[in-house]
């Protein structure tokens, strides 16, 4: 029986070979450094696959819960002497709260007001981080104190990129499953048609608000991952420039599916780094690349290649 | 009562400007349905072609000229290159595809004009006219009036020229258009030139007060964006009005409460009248058909 990218326990298998093979195969702290990043832009661009692919709801502000994640993992063990290790969940915590208050009034818009409006919200969230300098060091940023476990601290690159491995793992997993779940239906329904969605008894506003708060955790817990792994935070983590970054990522591996948040992510953090050779000609050839892409596969890149394969073995 | 002025001033300018790049949005959203995120970017070039070509020893005239045709064959270059081969995918993929445009834009000009600012001296005379105590800079004058100049021009073209009529039946229902024998294909590149063309106009007559750098089209997108929608999305008065607000807010936020929060403070003003008239201060109600 030949295996289908939608199967859920073959998507988490399969993630879990590549990030154990990648973990023996990568050469060196760098590299291991860049599958880090891939791991925790995939984990906050998850969050996005529920709130568009899922539920249809546009978000251009995705970067500012990133912000606050990276920022609580830098603030609260500086200023308040709270451990480290603590600092993701109380982050999610706070960025989940926060979602929660403003994302009652902000999901009565739709379409492109909604997009203004989430913008304006991340926007918000980044001027704050940048003029309250005494708390958050201001546009320089701040460091990040490590985490110790067992009395050893952690500051390898092998070790955050299992953790931050791990995290996206769980991460996908729950996506995966949200799929068969009444809220996962609900998702659906309402992306496809709110009126219809209504009419079947589903609490539209509800259920808007319940894939934003997850979407803005998602992005918060990936935020916090940057932040400790880096050990150090600047405001352009919560830029608007980040908020787009991420909604590319999503759309350019396909908005619908986790993988391809995870494929997106690659290549949005590899493509980077690959085009530094390119010196001055980076920036419009990674624009280029997306135009392309977009024009060529408007439904992503995961999509376009599930489809081949079906075809293949048809 | 001279710093209120001043602020008003100032506010009024800047207005100015993201108006103009509203009623760019505004033209290009009514035939096609889409937000254009590189509309920034036309500004951008305004200015910067105009920096350059009178480098190169241009009168001041010819060099504008030259820019607003540059910006304009950009423009037709994005629909024919990059909107219309996308076809009918969804707005998210268009509008990624739109920022794809201005990051490779972005990245063009970073080649061709380098990573520092550029100026333009101005246009008329470099000593403020002095209004009641405020002192407010004679190019203020010439932005205010091109707005103006521009919005009257756009408003007639659509209302008394057949190619307006034509823009103005596309945007009510394309379908129909396209059923009387509007030649969709044109008044797309009517509609992706002539955005080109404010935005480029907007840069050039602005440059001389905030300077341009290959960057600036980004916030300024925002800024136009935010203002299309405090106007209502699809309303050319709308954008007009909603960029000279968010000029306004900006500027007195800028004065009396804080200069560093003065953005947030603009997109704040915009999302409370979001909340009040969900559809934007002049937008046409939405209907929604089951």
């Amino acid at each position: 029986m030949p295996y289908r990218l939608s199967d859920r326990h073959f998507v988490v298998a399969a993630l879990a070979g590549v990030i154990v093979l990648l973990g023996w195969l990568l050469p060196n702290a760098y590299f291991l450094r860049i599958a880090t990043l891939v791991w925790i832009f995939a984990l906050a661009t998850l969050g996005l696959t529920v709130l568009i692919g899922q539920a249809g709801q546009v978000s251009l502000g995705q970067a500012g819960f990133f912000g606050i994640g990276a920022y609580s993992a830098a603030i609260l063990p500086t200023h308040f002497g709270v451990s480290p290790l603590v600092t993701p969940f109380v982050g999610a915590f706070i960025s989940g709260a926060l979602a929660f208050v403003v994302g009652r009034p902000i999901l009565r818009l739709k379409g492109h007001y909604l997009a203004i409006a989430t913008l304006g919200l991340g926007f918000l969230i980044s001027m704050v981080l940048t003029n309250e300098a005494g708390w958050t060091g201001g546009p320089d940023g701040m460091q990040v104190q490590r985490p110790v476990v067992f009395g050893v601290n952690l500051r390898q690159p092998a070790a955050w990129y299992w953790i931050s491995a791990v995290s996206l793992l769980i991460g996908g997993w729950l996506v995966l499953n949200l799929d068969g779940t009444t809220t996962g239906r609900a998702f659906r329904a309402l992306r496809d048609s709110e009126v219809a969605a209504s009419v079947m008894g589903i609490d539209v506003s509800r259920m808007k608000l319940r894939a934003f708060v997850l979407a803005a955790i998602y992005a918060s817990c990936a935020g916090s991952l940057l932040g400790l792994s880096n050990g150090f935070v600047t405001p352009d983590q919560s830029s608007f420039l980040q908020s787009v970054e991420m909604v590319t990522m999503s759309v350019l591996g396909g908005v619908h599916s986790v993988v391809g948040a995870i494929v997106g992510s690659a290549m949005l953090v590899l493509l980077p780094q690959m085009l530094t050779v390119m010196q001055d000609y980076e920036t419009l050839v990674l624009g280029a690349i997306v135009v392309v892409v977009m024009i060529f596969l408007p439904g992503g890149v995961v999509p376009a290649i599930a489809a081949l394969t079906r075809r293949r073995t048809r | 009562m001279a710093e209120l002025l001043q602020y008003l001033a100032t506010g009024i300018t800047i207005g100015a400007v993201y108006a103009l790049v509203a009623l760019g949005f505004t033209l290009i959203y009514n035939c096609s349905g889409i937000v254009n995120f590189a509309q920034g970017e036309f500004v951008m070039i305004g200015g910067m072609v105009t920096v350059a070509l009178t480098a190169y020893g241009l009168p001041l005239e010819a060099a504008a000229a030259g820019a607003v045709a540059v910006a304009i064959m950009v423009g037709i270059a994005i629909y024919v290159f990059a909107v219309a081969p996308a076809g009918r995918a969804s707005p998210v993929t268009i509008i990624i595809i739109t920022i794809g445009v201005s990051i490779f834009l972005r990245g063009c000009a970073q080649i061709l004009f380098g990573k520092q600012f550029h100026g333009l001296k101005p246009f008329l005379t470099e000593e403020p006219v002095m209004i009641m105590g405020a002192a407010v800079q004679s190019q203020a004058f010439l932005v205010i009036g091109g707005m103006a100049a521009a919005s009257l021009v756009f408003w007639l073209m659509l209302e008394r020229t057949l190619v307006g009529k034509a823009l103005l039946a596309t945007a009510a229902n394309r379908l129909a258009a396209q059923l009387v024998g509007i030649d969709l294909r044109r008044i797309m590149l009517i509609a992706f030139g002539g955005s080109a063309a404010i935005g480029a106009i907007a840069g050039i007559l602005v440059t001389p007060i905030t300077l341009t750098s290959y960057d600036v089209g980004t916030m300024l997108a925002l800024k136009g964006f935010a203002a299309a929608m405090l106007g209502g999305m699809g309303s050319p008065l709308g954008a007009v009005a909603g960029g000279l607000l968010l000029g306004l807010a900006e500027a007195l936020a800028a004065g009396y409460l804080s200069s560093a929060y003065k953005d947030a403070i603009a997109f704040l003003a915009t999302f409370a009248v979001l909340l009040l008239a969900p559809n934007g201060l002049l937008g046409r109600r939405s209907i929604n058909r089951v």
